[in-house]
């Protein structure tokens, strides 16, 4: 089966629909499939909730759907990069549903793993725990979380071979392997692709079993927080 | 006179023992990397990584490197790389010593509120309430009063809360307070601070 793609919106031909459910790889701006969101931009896919830890920046990442008013939900932990991702939330036009980092990564793992619920300590005694089961293990008191099951799951990699084996590069990986495993159908944007037989097999972060599309492309791989030391005077 | 941000940092260094493994919050706990010292302490940043290094020298920064902050920083020798999953699988699984966490609220209860003030800023939680409910031990460093002069150390939070009978250790501006049994005990003070002072300041039952 061919997985490579010419382009990002290619890749994206035929999976994409209204409404969908879509995971999304990426820490702030770090490791984010920059090609793949702004090809959805251009396809003009409407009320798309995605499942992501951050919301980009106003201008790069899902920030750029946000201005399109393409999202119609996040399921994220952290949103306080993106001044018009609070203008549209505090203003009633956007829904929001935070979720713990920890708990939003291990519902993505448990999707992909094929596991519907699980029970976690984190959010215990919080608004996080309205409305979810409890249950006591040993004397300690758990709240039931989800596992997220997406319809399409966009991520970003390091070098990809032909067959979808992915290898990440650093704190890149980040959200980009729980995500690309809990969706239907996996699209990888990758900075390069090497033929099979070039990565070492033992040194896979992710099997091709999970990616059903490749793209390669170049990377803007923006900074968000650049912070420096002085080289010492010798 | 009340520590200033370094000295609080200084102070929350002391609670790190050798072989530590340990996840700093942002703001002033970000500076306790500082005064570690030949303490052999190993950083932890929940966006999936093991031994964080420094801020980068000007003009190698690498977009691929960050810390929770999204700060860009180096990596160490001894790093390992991995995923947002297994990381927070390390937190919730009890492996990491200790948190150094700010915080907005702590109560009497060692109930902890750092994440939301609502109708006003919307940013979240990112991985606090993991963290708070999954390491050894949470060390809160925070001044001891806000910007109005309202005490921080409260009876009860009133924003949304973060975790329930969490913190172990508050630090602050003014001294050391540890959540005990029916209240907040003062374990230190300042230099130049009286006892008075902290009281004063404090709204949670003191304990001794």
């Amino acid at each position: 089966m061919k997985k490579i793609y010419a382009n990002a919106t290619e890749a994206l031909d035929g999976v994409l629909t209204d409404g969908m459910l879509i995971a999304a790889g990426g820490f702030g701006l770090c490791g984010i499939p920059e090609l793949l969101l702004e090809a959805i931009k251009d396809s003009g896919a409407q009320d798309l909730t995605f499942a992501s830890n951050n919301a980009g920046v106003d201008d790069f990442g899902i920030g750029i759907l946000l201005q399109t008013k393409q999202v119609k939900k996040m399921i994220s932990s952290y949103v306080g990069e993106n001044a018009e991702f609070m203008r549209q939330y505090l203003a009633g036009e956007l829904e929001l549903e935070f979720n713990p980092q920890g708990t939003l990564a291990e519902r993505m793992r448990a999707g992909g793993a094929g596991i519907p619920g699980f029970y976690t300590k984190t959010g215990v005694g919080t608004v996080i725990a309205d409305g979810k089961e409890h249950k006591d293990f040993n004397g300690e008191t758990y709240i039931m979380e989800e596992g997220i099951f997406a319809d399409l799951a966009i991520v970003k990699a390091w070098k990809a071979d032909d067959t979808g084996n992915l290898i990440f590069r650093k704190t890149a990986r980040n959200f980009n392997v729980p995500a690309a495993t809990c969706g239907k159908i996996c699209v990888a944007e990758v900075e390069e692709i090497v033929p099979r037989g070039s990565l070492d097999p033992d040194q896979i972060h992710l099997p091709g079993i999970y990616v059903h599309r490749i793209i390669q492309g170049d990377h803007e791989k923006r900074i968000e927080q650049r912070t420096t030391r002085k080289k010492e005077e010798a | 006179m009340p520590w200033d941000r370094n000295q609080m940092a200084a102070r929350a260094a002391q609670e790190l023992e050798d072989g530590m493994y340990v996840n700093l919050g942002i703001g002033i706990p970000t500076l306790v990397a500082n005064y570690v010292g030949d303490k052999d302490i190993t950083l932890q940043s929940e966006n999936g990584m093991l031994g964080m290094g420094p801020f980068p020298f000007e003009g190698e920064e690498d977009p691929d490197l960050i810390n929770a902050g999204k700060q860009t920083i180096t990596e160490l020798s001894r790093t390992s790389y991995f995923d947002s999953a297994t990381s927070f699988g390390m937190i919730r699984g009890g492996k990491i010593a200790a948190a150094v966490l700010g915080a907005m609220e702590v109560d009497e209860e060692g109930d902890l509120a750092n994440w939301m003030i609502p109708g006003v800023l919307v940013k979240g939680m990112g991985g606090a309430m993991d963290l708070v409910a999954g390491v050894g031990r949470v060390i809160v460093v925070m001044d001891h009063t806000n910007k109005h002069g309202k005490s921080k150390l409260l009876q009860k939070c009133t924003l949304p809360l973060t975790g329930k009978k969490v913190v172990n250790r508050i630090i602050t501006n003014l001294g050391v307070l540890d959540v005990v049994d029916g209240g907040l005990k003062i374990v230190e003070i300042a230099e130049g601070v009286t006892e008075d002072e902290i009281r004063a300041a404090t709204e949670a039952k003191i304990v001794n």
